[in-house]
């Protein structure tokens, strides 16, 4: 049974269709890419299954239940958490005050323990989960820096931290490579084999081939809003219609 | 950093002393204005709480005077003292607050701005058109302090104690809510709300709790205000105010909960400073407004930071608590 199920989505704003009845699943355990030229509807889709989004059709199947429509905080309750394009950090925090705001959504307000100080356990245990997840990630060393400080890369990796912080069953990661060197991107690919070796399935979009095809276990490809092709990383690389579309111009 | 720590803790014993013993070297008249201003304390303070998220709201004032309003109609109507007064007050705030979240928060940025605006002039303009039971324009008098035993409240010096007292126990527990765990949360819905969401923060509400958090402390404020002065008008509770309120904050600095406070603080000492100036005066209080965000754009609270940093001691900003 698959983690996650879309179903027949279609995204339109006004007269345009972003997305046109798109189907695919993702089995637990795996990375699903998604692939496509600009303008594919890459990130349609991923904001549609996070919920920024509200579907014009179709429905999106999460644990049995059809998320579609949901308010992007609940599907993040419910496991699914995504990181985002841009390097979006709170760039005024330490690298361990961003992590630690990855636990709060789990938490419930409660005004009173906040005031007496009586929520020390929940601390602790925040506390603790973050450091996990930063030493998970390698990033122990800088967790006094500001976010603003790190390099690129590390940026990448405090995303993803932020977002293990909140402890999801599904990552969606937003062209985590975007704009990496060689090296970047090695260390990039090997922190997200990490993450998926912890227990994660993944959802990726991104436009770096190479990594695409190191790390995937099947992909989804899009072209102006429809449904290209699918099928394995291999399937892909020899499909006839993905080569005319969108690896044409790659030798 | 030690020597740092060591002024700040002498700084507080002598501003703790201070407060104590400041009413008894005071003219009558000035006892007044310190009242007012350790009420003030209390409306910067609690404002502080509601632009946490970001959002700056055009209510706070008409809030205050929501409790003013409750405690009078309480006092007046059912006889019921401060004691009573006080929290019920605040609790008649905090709810309306909570109700208007409804529509309010669908808006951000300028429409929250105007939209917060609009809500507070329809409440205000309430009081002003139903005689019964706001009375009018002329507002509601006659509410008394409260007496306990011997201590006439009626003077200043006793109840600018138990003002104190209040402030100061509200002033703890505002200052407890934005260090925990909610604060936290409210600072990273300021600077990155869709990233806030995308781990789980409903942002929604944690914006009313803010809202209905803040307004429930400026309601006691209100509450406060009126036993002493005795009468609430609905144009004490106006635009003029509430521009006041943005100055003290944004003079004072709003980067920690200390910045707003000493901007009220030192504003007023200021402005009753220049009494002598007599038609001069609020050319010479603009003036001096415009100079302070030319050139303290981070507020009076940033004074302290760069002097240390001028006399080459303090730490960089990347210090942060060790974990």
């Amino acid at each position: 049974m698959p983690i996650l199920d879309v179903k027949k989505v279609t995204k339109q704003f006004g007269g345009l269709t972003a997305l046109d009845d798109i189907s695919f699943q993702v089995k637990e355990g795996e990375i699903h890419g998604l692939i496509g030229p600009n303008g594919a509807g890459k990130s349609t889709i991923f904001k549609n299954i996070a919920g920024f989004y509200t579907p014009t059709k179709g429905e999106i199947i999460y644990q049995g239940k059809n998320i579609a429509g949901e308010q992007p905080h609940v599907i993040a309750k419910m496991g699914i958490v995504r990181t985002f394009q841009e390097t979006t950090l709170f760039q005024e925090m330490t690298v361990y005050e961003n992590a630690l705001l990855g636990c709060l959504g789990k938490s419930h307000i409660n005004l009173f323990s906040a005031i007496l100080g009586l929520d020390k356990q929940q601390q602790k245990a925040a506390r603790e989960k973050v450091l996990e997840v930063l030493d998970f990630m390698g990033l122990s060393d800088r967790r006094n820096q500001l976010a603003s400080e790190l390099p690129l890369g590390s940026q990448r990796a405090l995303a993803v931290s932020i977002a293990l912080a909140s402890e999801p069953e599904l990552m969606l990661m937003d062209e985590p490579f975007a704009g990496m060197n060689i090296e970047e991107t090695r260390h990039m690919m090997d922190l997200t084999r990490k993450v998926l070796e912890s227990g994660i399935t993944i959802i990726l979009v991104e436009h770096d081939m190479k990594a695409v095809m190191g790390l995937c276990h099947f992909l989804t490809v899009l072209n102006f809003g429809h449904l290209l092709a699918e099928g394995t990383p291999e399937e892909i690389r020899h499909n006839e219609k993905v080569i005319e579309a969108y690896l044409g111009g790659v030798k | 950093m030690k020597i740092i720590k060591l002024l700040k803790i002498i700084a507080a014993i002598i501003f703790i002393a201070g407060l104590i013993v400041v009413p008894h070297y005071l003219k009558f008249h000035f006892q007044d204005l310190l009242i007012f201003l350790t009420v003030n304390v209390l409306v910067v303070a609690s404002y502080r709480i509601v632009t946490l998220t970001g959002e700056w709201s055009l209510i706070h004032a008409v809030m205050m005077g929501v409790g003013a309003y409750t405690a009078a109609l309480l006092f007046k109507n059912f006889n019921l003292g401060m004691w009573f007064t006080l929290p019920l007050a605040g609790g008649m705030a905090g709810l309306i607050a909570a109700l208007l979240s409804f529509p309010l928060f669908r808006m951000t940025q300028f429409y929250f701005l105007i939209g917060s605006f609009a809500a507070g002039e329809a409440i205000r303009l309430t009081w002003m058109q139903f005689i019964v039971p706001f009375g009018g324009s002329g507002g509601i008098s006659g509410i008394e302090p409260p007496m306990i035993g011997s201590i006439d409240f009626m003077d200043p010096i006793p109840y600018y104690y138990l003002a104190l007292s209040v402030v100061a126990i509200c002033f703890f527990i505002l200052h407890r809510i934005e260090n925990s765990k909610i604060g936290l949360t409210l600072n990273a819905i300021h600077w990155k709300a869709p990233l806030a969401e995308s781990v789980g923060v409903d942002t929604w509400r944690y914006r009313t709790l803010a809202f209905t958090i803040g307004s429930f402390f400026v309601g006691i404020a209100g509450a406060l205000k009126v036993h002493y002065l005795g009468t609430v008008t609905p144009n004490q509770y106006g635009v003029g105010f509430m521009v006041f309120i943005l100055i003290w904050v944004i003079i004072g600095g709003y980067n920690t909960i200390y910045g707003p406070v000493i901007g009220v603080i030192l504003l007023t000492m200021f402005d009753e400073s220049i009494r002598g100036f007599g038609e001069l005066r609020p050319a010479i209080y603009g003036g001096v407004l415009i100079l302070s965000m030319l050139f303290l754009p981070l507020g009076l609270e940033s004074i302290p930071a760069r002097f240390f940093a001028w006399c080459g001691i303090g730490g960089s900003s990347s210090d942060g608590p060790p974990p």
